[in-house]
């Protein structure tokens, strides 16, 4: 096999289209590598899958049967309490995990990865996306867990509905996880990150319809519940599931998938604008 | 490409220091607890801004070529910042993402460095594994992992056994001797400090020195030159009515001080007529040069925790102000 025999080129300073290419390319490569970090870290904490499935299980599986009996044949939401509670835990446990995930940045900040990554010539939003897109992932390998329930709970499952109920919890995943390193790349201490979680996280779930019905709410908590956007996190999750399961409404206004959709989306870029500018100030 | 100068050019960040690097060179930055060295390194690494003046690194401006600096740059900190939860390898293949390193080089990049810190074996073994010396030779490792034109070593062999600290000079020697890698230090090892082309020592946020470790040495004052004759009382005669020196007599010897020692013992052995038994001329050690600018003993500088927060303290300042 004879070598090529295209000269060598000739060496000196390499053009601008050059040098952006490669940067370009680093930074792509940069985003699938933190990425994968998340889902290795993941990998190598297995208990973190496990205690991130407790409090959704109680709630399903304790709390479902328990408010499901006591409430009886009425239902919630058009469905069995235990039904119309499935997606509402699916989205609780993505917005939970996907909260913890971004704790990830606090603990990084301790022991000085994050350090590494910051003086690496990589743009910021290389680092925030791909910590979006992993940390989002990894929260939503941990929901997929809880799908395996749904029978148990008597909520049929029809391939579509799974589709749709992944691309839902990404969606959720990926707003959550943009929200959570805004949370996190404002915090120094990992402390400071436990009072946020509940100051924020479980108001947010709460008034998210993700364990009752946001149907009859006295005034104030239904401006309350149609002000969080994790409402609309959850009502997306509950219609990949539950077509028959009541609507959520702002007034009298039916809300189309769609909007659910657009307001999650929105937030999640949002808050990924926000992180990636917050982060490049933390220098 | 070639004949590119690095100037560390004026900047009033820490307080007006000023300096500038050569190439290849081996560039020792010395000075007590919170004088201002993890500062002065954090703004050439970009992770500070200046207050004012400017900087430049391997040739780039550190505020408007920012990631121009940091691609030519490996930076090897104080404390360790790796992941504990990914293998050495994964470590190094993180990095050698965000730099760039194409894969289809990195075995062969990756596979001598970790021969270097004597870590190949554990390639595949998460850090939180690792003791803390085998952390910071993995720490030095991915810092020459994208053969940076400048290394910045932030008390790089602080709590490493001897024989590890020799075989990382003697790598980066050899990285120096190849490919002309500027090394900016700051140690408080004397024996590594003596290694360096030039030396700055730094002084509450000033620089009070900069030279060559010789150079610096003979600025403290003369030499001693110690001789043993066959006759000492003659000998300190001769020698004082020659040079006009004064010759002390101390432990059965005789000691005198001269600015060049070394030059100096030639011209002795000229005047002299009686037999010398032994001879020995001592420079200044680095620790006079040390005492003489800052006042202090380089052991009160010994890093620790404290010169990281007295440096973060200084930022505050510089930020609030």
């Amino acid at each position: 096999m004879a070598a090529p025999t295209v000269p060598a080129p000739a060496p000196g300073p390499p053009s601008a289209e050059a040098l952006h290419a490669a940067a370009v390319a680093r930074n792509v490569r940069t985003v699938q590598m933190v990425w994968r970090r998340e889902l290795i870290r993941l990998q190598r904490m297995p208990s973190r899958i496990i205690s991130g499935l407790a409090q959704p299980l109680l709630f399903l599986l304790v709390m479902g049967a328990g408010l499901g009996s006591l409430i009886g044949d009425q239902g919630a939401g058009g469905v069995d309490y235990q039904v119309f509670l499935f997606p509402g835990i699916l989205a609780m446990s993505v917005i939970t995990s996907s909260l913890f995930g971004a704790v990830g940045i606090v603990w990084d900040r301790e022991f000085g990865f994050l350090r590494e990554m910051l003086v690496a010539p990589v743009s910021r939003t290389s680092l925030v996306l791909g910590k979006a897109l992993g940390g989002g992932m990894v929260s939503v390998v941990q929901g997929v867990v809880l799908i395996v329930l749904a029978p148990l709970v008597g909520v049929d499952l029809t391939v579509g509905r799974v589709l749709a109920l992944l691309g839902a919890m990404l969606l959720l995943a990926f707003a959550l996880t943009s929200f959570g390193i805004v949370l996190a790349s404002r915090m120094q201490r990992m402390e400071s990150f436990q009072m946020v979680m509940a100051l924020v996280l479980q108001p947010m779930i709460f008034l998210s319809g993700a364990v009752f019905p946001l149907e009859n709410l006295p005034g104030w908590l239904a401006v309350l519940t149609r002000l969080n956007p994790a409402t609309y996190g959850v009502d997306l999750c509950r219609r990949a599931v539950l077509p028959e399961a009541t609507r959520l409404t702002i007034g009298d206004w039916v809300v189309p998938v769609w909007f659910d959709a657009l307001v999650v989306l929105g937030m999640g870029s949002l808050f990924l604008a926000v992180a990636v500018r917050v982060f490049s100030r933390t220098e | 490409m070639d004949g590119l100068v690095r100037r560390f050019g004026e900047f009033t960040a820490v307080d007006g220091i000023g300096f500038s690097v050569e190439p290849g060179e081996l560039f020792g930055f010395l000075g007590p607890n919170g004088a201002g060295k993890t500062t002065t390194i954090s703004i050439l690494c970009t992770l500070l801004n200046p207050t004012a003046g400017t900087a430049r690194v391997a040739g780039y401006d550190v505020v408007r070529q920012r990631d121009r600096v940091r691609a030519s740059i490996g930076l090897v900190f104080q404390e360790i910042t790796l992941d504990d939860y990914l293998t050495a390898a994964e470590n190094l293949r993180f990095h050698a993402v965000m730099y760039g390193v194409p894969a289809a080089e990195l075995p062969g990049r990756m596979e001598p460095l970790l021969d270097m810190v004597g870590l190949r074996e554990r390639a595949d073994q998460q850090v939180r594994f690792f003791s803390g010396g085998m952390k910071r030779r993995l720490e030095i490792a991915r810092g020459l992992l994208h053969t940076p034109r400048v290394l910045f070593l932030d008390e790089p062999t602080i709590g490493l056994d001897p024989q590890t600290r020799t075989h990382i000079w003697d790598y980066v020697d050899e990285l120096r001797g190849r490919e002309q890698t500027t090394m900016f230090l700051t140690t408080h090892y004397m024996d590594e400090a003596e290694r360096c082309d030039r030396i700055a020592i730094i002084d509450r946020g000033r620089i009070v020195a900069i030279d060559t470790p010789d150079a610096l040495k003979a600025s403290v004052g003369a030499d001693t030159v110690t001789l043993a004759t066959n006759d000492d009382a003659r000998a300190a005669e001769e020698l004082r009515s020659a040079f006009s020196v004064e010759v002390e007599h101390r432990k059965g010897a005789l000691e005198l001080r001269v600015p060049d020692g070394e030059a100096f013992v030639p011209r002795i052995f000229d005047v002299l007529t009686v037999g010398v038994t032994s001879i020995n001329v001592r420079r200044p050690s680095l620790d006079d040069v040390f005492l003489k600018y800052t006042g202090r003993d380089i052991r009160d500088a010994e890093a620790g925790a404290s010169e990281q927060f007295a440096s973060n303290a200084m930022i505050r300042a510089w930020r609030r102000g």
